[in-house]
């Protein structure tokens, strides 16, 4: 595999020693469906040296795949276009220019791949041993047998426990994290000198995504390699980078020793992307976003937010001992299966606060949100709104109930029909509950609605697939203002947004509580959103409700273990990190 | 309140930039696209001009002489020759001189031992007294002559006005019957959902064409008749396509929102969700209508297909077999490269539609 030893000597090696890979003035634009040429980068150029880390951050649409992309040469051929002055030099070859021959050797041996989705990068007709084995014939000249050693070994080492087992499983029989650990064998597995990750931990819960950290930089270490790693939260890559590269709209806006970044960012951007993100330890009334840093004047923090339900609080919502199970069989008369989703959980909400519910994946809080809304039934319990049990309610009673609660879901690009326009979107609530006189009227109504949420009246006459994830949200939450509702249940609702575009939504949601006087129940995985935003906090864990107070206190001293475990999974690399000045 | 500003309407009309109309003219940039929807459409103006008696109203008029060819190629197929009593004597005549006898011309007896000479003059005699005047009938039609001397340029219009009608109406009809029965089986799941889908088990065990047989073959025939019994038999795929997509599309997160809004369950189902699936329709409705024009010519050709007094282009294709036997080409191309330029442009035309319409595409 080392063929490229020779290649390696004939560079005479001055100090400092050559970078593994440079990129340098890389230009990648893309073909639109009309012809034009969209430029995805703009000229940038980088080093990673070998044996270090570096990390590229940027939002989404800032070309942080696309440069991974251009470097394994995995850029679609047809509709893209690399300008020809572009060059990747790895071990002193251009990547650019090399034949497919040198590039299948390339990839896989010399630099390998982890992305962000494990369940579809592995192929789930095929065991994770055949798998591993596949990549190791095909890249080292062993036998079967010796690849198969090879395979438990390193099963073993990215610390899957029964690697012997585990050879002989299918994708689908292991767990998310699992899967990624398996991914992650697959690229050691020749012992590459360059590992790419993209976004490696985004489709994992908090506490997994800690250990896939954890294990890729003890790999790291260990094996001496360069990793190139990509993600969109700065706070991430600070746990275990050398270098970070901040990138945003094709061009690179800072490229800085870690430590640099964190404590004296130079770049407005890289002040914004720290401090739009909200933080444990600090609660202003309002979340700065980009625009805030890019003004003359700097940016000074508004003053600190208290929370809390205070004793003379009206109760909205109380739910008592709610219960959930889901019933399946295989047939019809197949043994029926009975899962509990959600146990006995019970709680208040106040009229204008907010109840964050926390939880990792399968935990429940999405199912307790959509029992609430009545769209999944409950099996024991009572949701009392206003005094009334909504879940003893006929159809008919529950009709103006429904309009009071309202949900926002998570997923911008799903939760809006795709054949509606925006007046459509917002008018048909209108139209089923009877606001408006006539259809005039309601688009007034609509238009005034997307106006509050921060659009303009021309956006009526548009449809969802116009708008960025941000906007459409924000439609999304003007579509449940319309039907003037008590409570709306925020469903991971700013979790598929970008950090900058997170703070104005949550923004949004604060001053719309102010204004109207919204109760809000906020249910998401991230701790950090769920303390900015919250009154009272509840943990869930398998269903059932682990831990529940005061945000502030509940934050302060946790005291289940579980709520210890997701804390601690946060990432907070640097003590002395960049902080805006308070006012 | 937002409500108690009242601002000055600027809303742009949601028609201003509907779907349709960026759909239009997304189609209008595609070359092939709008080359088909032209095409589509000249055959649709045709077929209405026939179905109104416009056009080849009189496409049962034996114009021309048996299997008159084409103008361009009148000397390219096989001369017909069309024989009659007078020709039949005279070769009688001929074989008879041949022999030496002098027997009579039509049974080979003397004409005294002929006891049906008398009658016969005497049938002759009076023959003679009528005149019967002969339309002039052609030698040559620009696209040449079936058997019975019909002119192929009218009959292939009437007939592709019946095959798009049959083909249409009964597509539409097995779309109707598929897409309510599925969307039901999708939506609601449970016990409608087996019901409906032992009722499908039933229909698609049977094969198809014994089914068509049997429908046909009870019902008598018919335009009407093709057009049911061709969508009573052929609704089971579409139905499958629409409970898949259905079952697929409720559990999405805009239903979800439809529902969390107060939206009825036909509002869900057919407000919300059958527009997501319509470019899926549009295309099953192609294939439908160019599967049932040719099952339609199957069950003409069968003898189930439209009555004796219609033609369609099954029907035409039927008489193909018998008259390419003897060389005569003409009919069958006629149809064939009619037949084929309708079903290319009809495929192609829905690949454009669905590509204009689908409202993901930028």
């Amino acid at each position: 595999m080392k063929t490229d030893t020779g290649l390696e000597s004939d560079i005479v090696t001055p100090q400092p020693p050559p970078p593994l890979l440079s990129v340098r003035n890389l230009r990648v634009s893309f073909h639109d469906e009309h012809g034009h040429c969209v430029p995805a980068l703009k000229g940038i150029s980088f080093d990673i040296p070998a044996g270090r880390t570096v990390a590229l951050v940027g939002e989404s649409g800032s070309g942080k795949s696309v440069t991974a992309m251009a470097i394994t040469r995995l850029l679609p051929a047809h509709g893209c276009q690399i300008d020809a002055g572009s060059e990747i030099l790895f071990a002193g070859r251009n990547l650019l220019t090399a034949s497919r021959r040198e590039l299948r050797q390339l990839r896989g041996a010399d630099i390998a791949m982890v992305f962000q989705d494990p369940m579809t990068s592995l192929n789930p007709v095929y065991t994770v041993g055949e798998q591993i084995i596949e990549t190791l014939m095909l890249h080292t000249r062993v036998g079967r047998k010796a690849a198969y050693q090879r395979a438990v070994a390193l099963l073993k080492e990215v610390g899957l426990p029964t690697p012997d087992l585990k050879m002989s499983s299918y994708p689908h029989q292991l767990s998310g994290g699992q899967q990624q650990r398996v991914m992650i064998a697959m690229a050691i597995a020749c012992e590459p000198k360059l590992l790419i990750a993209d976004e490696p931990t985004t489709a994992l819960d908090v506490t997994i995504q800690q250990q896939i950290l954890q294990l890729l930089a003890s790999l790291q270490k260990k094996h001496g390699m360069a990793v190139l790693f990509i993600s969109h939260d700065l706070e991430l890559v600070g746990q275990f980078a050398d270098e970070v590269v901040v990138m945003h709209h094709g061009t690179i806006r800072e490229h800085a020793p870690v430590r640099q970044i964190f404590e004296a960012p130079q770049d407005v951007y890289t002040k914004a992307l720290l401090c739009c993100r909200p933080h444990l330890s600090r609660r202003p009334a309002r979340l700065p976003v980009i625009k805030d840093f890019l003004g003359e004047a700097s940016y000074c923090e508004p003053p600190q937010r208290q929370r809390g339900y205070l004793p003379d609080d009206e109760v909205i919502l109380e739910v008592q001992n709610l219960s959930v199970e889901y019933h399946s069989r295989h047939g019809w008369f197949g043994k029926k299966h009975c899962c509990q989703a959600v146990q006995d959980v019970s709680f208040k909400l106040m009229r204008g606060r907010t109840l964050g519910i926390v939880g990792e994946s399968g935990s429940g809080k999405t199912t307790l949100g959509m029992t609430l809304m009545r769209l999944q039934a409950a099996s024991a319990g009572r949701v009392l709104f206003a005094g009334h049990d909504m879940l003893a309610m006929s159809p008919r009673q529950l009709g103006d109930y429904k309009r009071r609660i309202q949900i926002v879901f998570q997923n911008p690009y799903a939760s809006l029909n795709p054949r509606f326009s925006v007046a459509q979107i917002l008018t048909e609530p209108m139209l089923l509950h009877g606001i408006g006189r006539d259809r005039a009227e309601r688009l007034q109504l609509a238009g005034n609605w997307l106006e509050r949420v921060g659009l303009s009246h021309q956006a009526l006459g548009k449809y969802p697939h116009e708008f960025s994830g941000g906007q459409r949200q924000r439609i999304a939450i003007a579509r449940c203002l319309t039907m003037h509702p008590d409570i709306l249940i925020c469903d991971e609702s700013v979790s598929a947004l970008d950090v900058s575009v997170q703070a104005q939504v949550l923004n949004l949601l604060q001053e719309l509580q102010d204004e109207l006087g919204l109760s809000y129940l906020f249910i998401s995985h991230d701790l950090a959103v769920v303390k900015h935003l919250s009154d009272q906090v509840l943990v869930m864990q398998h269903g059932r409700c682990v831990e529940q107070g005061d945000a502030d206190t509940l934050y302060a001293k946790p005291q289940h273990p579980y709520t210890r475990q997701l804390l601690e999974a946060i990432p907070q690399s640097w003590p002395h990190n960049f902080k805006p000045q308070v006012a | 309140m937002p409500s108690s500003n009242p601002l000055p309407l600027t809303v742009a009309p949601p028609s201003h930039n509907s779907l349709a109309r960026q759909g239009w003219r997304r189609l209008r940039r595609d070359r092939i696209g709008f080359g088909s929807l032209c095409i589509v459409a000249l055959y649709l103006l045709l077929a209405m001009a026939a179905w109104s008696g416009l056009l080849a109203r009189h496409w049962q008029d034996e114009v021309a002489k048996p299997f008159a060819p084409p103008t361009l190629f009148a000397n390219l197929g096989p001369q017909h020759v069309e024989l009659n009593a007078a020709d039949i004597d005279a070769a009688n005549q001929r074989r008879r001189a041949a022999a030496g006898s002098d027997s009579s011309a039509a049974t080979g007896l003397d004409a005294s031992e002929d006891p049906l000479a008398a009658d016969m003059a005497a049938a002759q005699q009076q023959a003679a007294q009528y005149h019967s005047e002969e339309a002039p009938k052609a030698d040559t039609l620009p696209l040449g002559a079936d058997q019975r001397g019909r002119d192929i340029r009218q009959k292939v219009l009437q007939g592709t006005a019946t095959s798009l009608l049959v083909g249409l109406s009964g597509a539409l009809l097995a779309l109707t019957i598929g897409t309510v029965l599925g969307a039901l089986s999708g939506y609601f799941g449970g016990l409608l959902d087996d019901l409906l889908m032992w009722g499908y088990s039933v229909f698609t065990s049977v094969p198809d064409m014994l089914l068509l047989l049997a429908f046909a073959a009870v019902s008598g025939r018919g335009i009407g008749t093709v057009v049911v019994v061709m969508a009573l038999t052929s609704w089971t795929g579409s139905y499958r396509l629409m409970r898949a997509e259905f079952l697929k599309h409720k559990s999405r997160e805009y239903v979800r929102a439809a529902d969390a809004i107060g939206a009825s369950h036909g509002r869900r189902m057919f407000h919300h969700i059958l527009p997501n699936v319509s470019h899926l329709l549009l295309v099953q409705f192609s294939m439908l209508t160019v599967a049932l024009i040719k099952y339609e010519a199957i069950l003409s050709f069968l003898g189930f297909g439209v009555g004796i007094t219609q033609v369609s282009l099954g029907a035409m294709l039927a008489e193909a077999p018998a008259e390419l036997l003897q060389g005569y080409w003409w009919q069958m191309l006629t149809v064939t490269v009619v037949m084929s330029v309708l079903v290319t442009a009809f495929s192609l035309l829905t690949d454009s539609l669905r590509d204009a319409l689908d409202p993901k595409v930028k």
